[in-house]
């Protein structure tokens, strides 16, 4: 088994003002008064994690466990405060759909927007185009501007565009909820068959039940530190109990 | 199917994987260039995403008005008038006044624009940038390249005009492209400071409309050098960079003469300083980028 995704020793640490600094004359201000008090949090504190290739990764936690922090950390959005990243591969995170879209412009031209914004090569999008458009089930629709679309449209625009290369590494952020169930199977069935050809994915969820149902190792975060890493079925088990403790 | 697919998404910096053990990364947070070197190869990396950015924005501005594109042509038309009106008067004794003006304003224009493009864009970027990977350069560099798609598109009647009205039309015209992308440096450079700044101090985009309109108004534009008082009159000119800027594209166009020496040596020495300066803040800072939006 290939290692694609090793964390070393992983911090992440937020630093904020503790009063809330909007503007220059209050910063200038609090400067000078020596007041600027800052308060530090750590988001993950030395986390570490090897997936291997092929893996299915679900993380558990509670809000605010440092979950989301962990996948940005992993999609290269955040750049740890301490410790070493390492990924083999081409990570794909699915983009909140529709982010990055422009009303003025026809799905059309939105596809080569977000494509390129996901870093792909204009002729990449040129290749694919046909298979986006016709997975998107948008018809005749598709060159017409993007603010005449329904919000359900413009979700399966965007899953069409986020899911046509398959990844090495999938990151998905809470199970989709988009269009009509008919969408939403087809939707499923697509990340199904990315992992069957060896994508490795990690997933966020609250719903215990569809890591149970996707995953077959789980880590549980708690305040930025795993707290325990294995089967899933065991790992589910301790997150109950810790629950039912928590809230008797 | 699956090995074609694997093609044509591999990461660029991928090398072949043969050997399962000697397992070379693809990323590797402690294995990294320079930041501004990194920058500047990613951003190059991601030129369609750019090239996308500049049709976006051109799209999306003319998309839903008549005249379209014509808009970019008649906007300086239209302000020349205002402008003529306004000063020609007040100036008379300026030779070709219209051209004069025009010359300057469309230089300030594509610079005053781009620069405040570019604080907006990071702003939207943002959004992005939460989510996804995506080089951060590559908003202000996609916000300085449609203003020059602008720029480009008002010279036209500014031509025409200049020839009208009887300027020197000469071979130091050919000229102008050298000015245009020493203006885009500085403007560059000031756009990734700005931006920068902007995502510390949100208020920057506001004060910096303020400061624009003041700083328009003490660079020579609607106005000649020489209604300014001798005694401070270099110094005036001299510690005001967009001063270079403009005269370096006046020249050419208004005088018919190439920039003199004494402008254009520190004119090109300012506008790569102040790049050079802006590209490494910037990419020092764009780590930080994602923890403050």
């Amino acid at each position: 088994m290939r290692p694609v995704v090793i964390l070393d020793n992983i911090s992440v640490r937020y630093r904020t003002p503790e009063s809330k600094v909007g503007t220059f004359k209050e910063y200038a201000i609090q400067f000078l008064k020596r007041q600027v008090r800052i308060r530090e949090f750590n988001a993950l504190s030395s986390v570490n994690l090897k997936i291997n290739e092929g893996e299915i990764v679900g993380v558990i936690g509670r809000n605010g466990a440092g979950k989301s922090t962990l996948l940005k950390v992993v999609s290269r959005v955040l750049i740890p405060t301490e410790g070493r990243v390492r990924l083999h591969g081409w990570v794909s995170p699915l983009l909140e759909l529709g982010a990055g879209f422009h009303p003025e412009l026809t799905g059309r031209e939105n596809i080569f927007l977000n494509g390129t914004l996901l870093g792909h090569k204009r002729r990449e999008v040129e290749e694919w185009l046909d298979q986006i458009i016709e997975f998107a089930e948008l018809g005749a629709f598709i060159d017409a501007p993007l603010r005449t679309y329904s919000s359900g449209m413009i979700a399966r625009l965007g899953f069409s565009i986020a899911t046509t290369w398959k990844p090495d590494i999938l990151i998905l952020d809470e199970i989709l909820s988009v269009g009509d169930e008919n969408f939403r199977e087809k939707c499923e069935s697509r990340i199904k068959s990315f992992q069957k050809e060896g994508a490795t994915t990690l997933l966020v969820s609250h719903s215990v039940e569809s890591i149970k149902a996707m995953c077959s190792r789980a880590i549980w975060l708690d305040r930025g530190v795993v707290k325990a890493d294995g089967a899933v079925k065991n790992i589910l088990d301790l997150y109950r109990q810790s629950q039912h403790e928590h809230h008797s | 199917m699956k090995s074609q697919l694997n093609e044509a998404i591999i990461w660029p910096l991928m090398t072949e994987i043969s050997s399962i053990q000697n397992t070379e990364f693809t990323y590797d947070s402690q294995q990294r260039k320079s930041p501004a070197m990194e920058e500047l190869l990613d951003s190059i990396r991601y030129r369609d995403l750019i090239y996308q950015l500049i049709r976006r924005d051109i799209i999306a501005r003319y998309k839903r008005s008549a005249l379209g594109v014509f808009w970019t042509m008649l906007q300086p038309l239209g302000m020349m008038v205002v402008m003529a009106v306004v000063f020609s008067t007040l100036f008379r004794h300026v030779e070709g006044y219209v051209v004069y003006v025009l010359s300057g304003l469309v230089a300030w224009t594509f610079f005053a624009q781009a620069t405040s493009a570019a604080i907006f864009q990071i702003v939207w970027g943002g959004v992005l940038i939460r989510r996804i990977y995506i080089p951060m350069t590559t908003f202000s560099i996609s916000s300085i390249g449609t203003g020059i798609i602008n720029l480009a598109l008002s010279l036209i009647p500014l031509l025409i005009i200049s020839l009208v009205v009887g300027r020197p039309f000469t071979w130091a015209i050919l000229f102008l492209p050298i000015s245009a992308m020493l203006l885009t440096a500085f403007a560059l450079g000031v756009s990734l400071i700005l931006s920068t700044m902007a995502i510390y101090f949100p208020d920057i985009k506001e004060m910096y409309q303020i400061i624009i309109l003041a700083w328009m108004y003490l660079t020579p534009i609607v106005y000649p050098t020489d209604i300014l008082p001798e005694t401070y009159r270099f110094w005036f000119l001299h510690l005001n960079p967009m001063y270079y800027m403009i005269s370096i594209f006046r020249s050419p166009i208004y005088d018919g003469v190439l920039p003199p020496a004494d402008i254009l040596i520190p004119g090109t020495l300012i506008a790569l300083a102040t790049l050079l300066a802006g590209w490494i803040y910037f990419a020092n800072k764009a780590d930080e980028f994602a923890y403050k939006i």
